[in-house]
């Protein structure tokens, strides 16, 4: 679904990504974990291209998205929505407006269907009193999930996860995560994810990567993952104090 | 995408290279300028349909409706003023009944577009750089790229509609207020009847200087939205950025207004 071959991206003379390779299957949920600086969004940003690579490249399905544009990008961005860090709300937008936009701006649909598709999933992430609200009155989490509602709102193949719980408290975080993972099995998306919370990474996760350094040093299931003997990992998961999955599902209260 | 990433460049070795650099710099940015500028005229056509006729409507109101009270005050003062200074003068040579002329000149081909186009630079000019840049910041420019919506079509065309059909009215508007500001100052202070001001204004002064000043006051509303535009799309840096688009914003529009003003005026009455 979606293929980095020998991905390699500098910031000036810092190399970001080095030489990255991997692949997502359909309907998965890929989560990079890593430090700050490691290139997780920059990998994510690529997918999208917002970022375009030094050397290699990024597919989406048959598409190289790292060399499309004009008409054939729009056309593969179709395939995506992506939640922001801040969530990117127009900030002069009602929270209903947001979720609307990208039906209004890029679809021919009638106003009754637009209307019906935005509250339906701003029910999915329970918002669906917040409607006539604006982003400025609402909490970070509650701007996360309208966020979520309207990268959700296309019905895109593919959903895109910056960060989603940072900023946000442990309880709202669960949420977010339990809700990511419901949208999963309820819409079949594959979806990516960047985060820092490795108990969130191992329980939405069914493959977790760790990039250090620009490249990939784990890519495995969430149990593999948790056994791995490499230096990095271990640190990770012990300054997070996770020793086995146990501890992750206590976190979400399983 | 109007999303980019920066390009870097190494840190210049001399002067020269850093001078060098900054011409180059200018060259390319006013080149980005225009092919933004081109690339919302391309939605133009578009400008009524159901997805942008409400923003462009809005920007209409913002521009034309809420820049009244600040055109009004400036426009009347540039008009007393004029008509002062040249009356004050003129009485010299006891010509001050020639103000209505000279006054109702100065306004319609000069003071008026060039007056209302600064005003328009300072106040719409840097609200669309800030507003625009805050979202760059935000990434709200990066999310309308990815959810395939042109921000071009979005938020620039609006506004390049806005601009280009408000300014030439706003400096009309002033023209008028300058011109009233002006009989006001010739009455009361020098002795010229409205009667007198009015018949020098109107008998002197032909169709041509209007319409070269509405030209002008339409070449002006696009540089305004060129240059706000491209800087709020532009902008890196957080907060700094975005105060360093607004002023940037305002500092080359000036520039441009009065560069431009004058080649156009050159060209006009030769």
């Amino acid at each position: 679904m979606i293929r980095f071959e020998n991905v390699t991206k500098r910031f000036g003379r810092k190399t970001v990504l080095d030489d990255l390779s991997f692949e997502i299957q359909r309907g998965e949920t890929f989560v990079i974990v890593g430090l700050s600086g490691t290139g997780k969004s920059v990998s994510l940003r690529h997918m999208v291209r917002l970022l375009t690579p030094e050397s290699g490249r990024v597919w989406i399905g048959d598409d190289c998205v790292s060399e499309a544009n004009g008409s054939e990008l729009q056309r593969i961005l179709q395939r995506f929505g992506v939640l922001f860090q801040g969530a990117a709300l127009l900030q002069w937008l009602n929270v209903l407006d947001n979720v609307c936009l990208p039906l209004r701006q890029t679809r021919r649909l009638p106003e009754a269907e637009i209307l019906r598709l935005a509250e339906e999933k701003l029910e999915m992430v329970g918002l669906t009193g917040a409607a006539e609200k604006m982003p400025a009155d609402i909490s970070g989490g509650m701007r996360k999930r309208v966020g979520l509602a309207r990268a959700i709102v296309t019905q895109p193949e593919i959903v895109l996860y910056d960060e989603p719980t940072s900023g946000l408290d442990p309880v709202i975080s669960r949420q977010i995560d339990l809700l990511i993972d419901d949208l999963r099995r309820r819409l079949g998306v594959t979806s990516v994810v960047v985060t820092h919370d490795l108990n969130s990474a191992l329980y939405i996760g069914t493959r977790v990567a760790m990039l250090h350094e620009g490249r990939m040093v784990v890519c495995a299931t969430p149990e593999e993952f948790i056994a791995s003997k490499q230096p990095v990992v271990r640190d990770f998961l012990q300054a997070q104090g996770i020793a086995d999955l146990q501890d992750v599902r206590k976190a979400f209260g399983k | 995408m109007i999303t980019r990433e920066p390009p870097y460049l190494e840190p210049p070795v001399n002067a020269i290279a850093a001078l060098g650099r900054r011409v180059i710099a200018s060259c390319q940015g006013s080149g980005r300028a225009l092919m933004m500028l081109l690339g919302a005229v391309k939605y133009l056509p578009f400008m009524f349909s159901r997805r942008n006729r409400a923003d462009v409507m809005q920007q209409c109101y913002l521009v034309g409706i809420k820049s009244l009270g600040v055109v009004s005050v400036v426009g009347l003062f540039t008009g007393m003023i004029l008509a002062l200074q040249l009356g004050l003068a003129l009485r010299t040579f006891g010509q001050e009944w020639t103000i209505g002329t000279l006054v109702c000149n100065a306004m319609l081909r000069e003071m008026g577009p060039f007056m209302t186009g600064l005003v328009v630079a300072a106040s719409v000019g840097s609200a669309i750089a800030a507003q625009i840049g805050t979202m760059t910041v935000s990434e709200e420019i990066a999310a309308l790229d990815v959810m395939g919506i042109d921000p071009l079509r979005y938020l620039m065309m609006p506004r390049l509609v806005a601009l280009a059909a408000m300014t030439p009215l706003l400096a009309l508007y002033m023209d008028m207020i300058g011109l009233f500001g002006g009989s006001v100052v010739g009455a009361t202070m020098l002795g010229v009847s409205y009667e007198s001001y009015f018949d020098g204004a109107f008998r002197y002064t032909h169709n041509k200087d209007l319409y070269v000043g509405l030209l002008k006051a339409f070449i002006f509303g696009v540089i305004v939205v060129c240059v706000s535009c491209y800087q709020g799309f532009i902008t890196g840096e957080g907060a700094v950025g975005v105060g360093r688009a607004t002023r940037r914003t305002v500092v080359v529009s000036f520039l441009l207004i009065l560069t431009l003003g004058y080649f156009v005026t050159r060209l006009a009455y030769r």
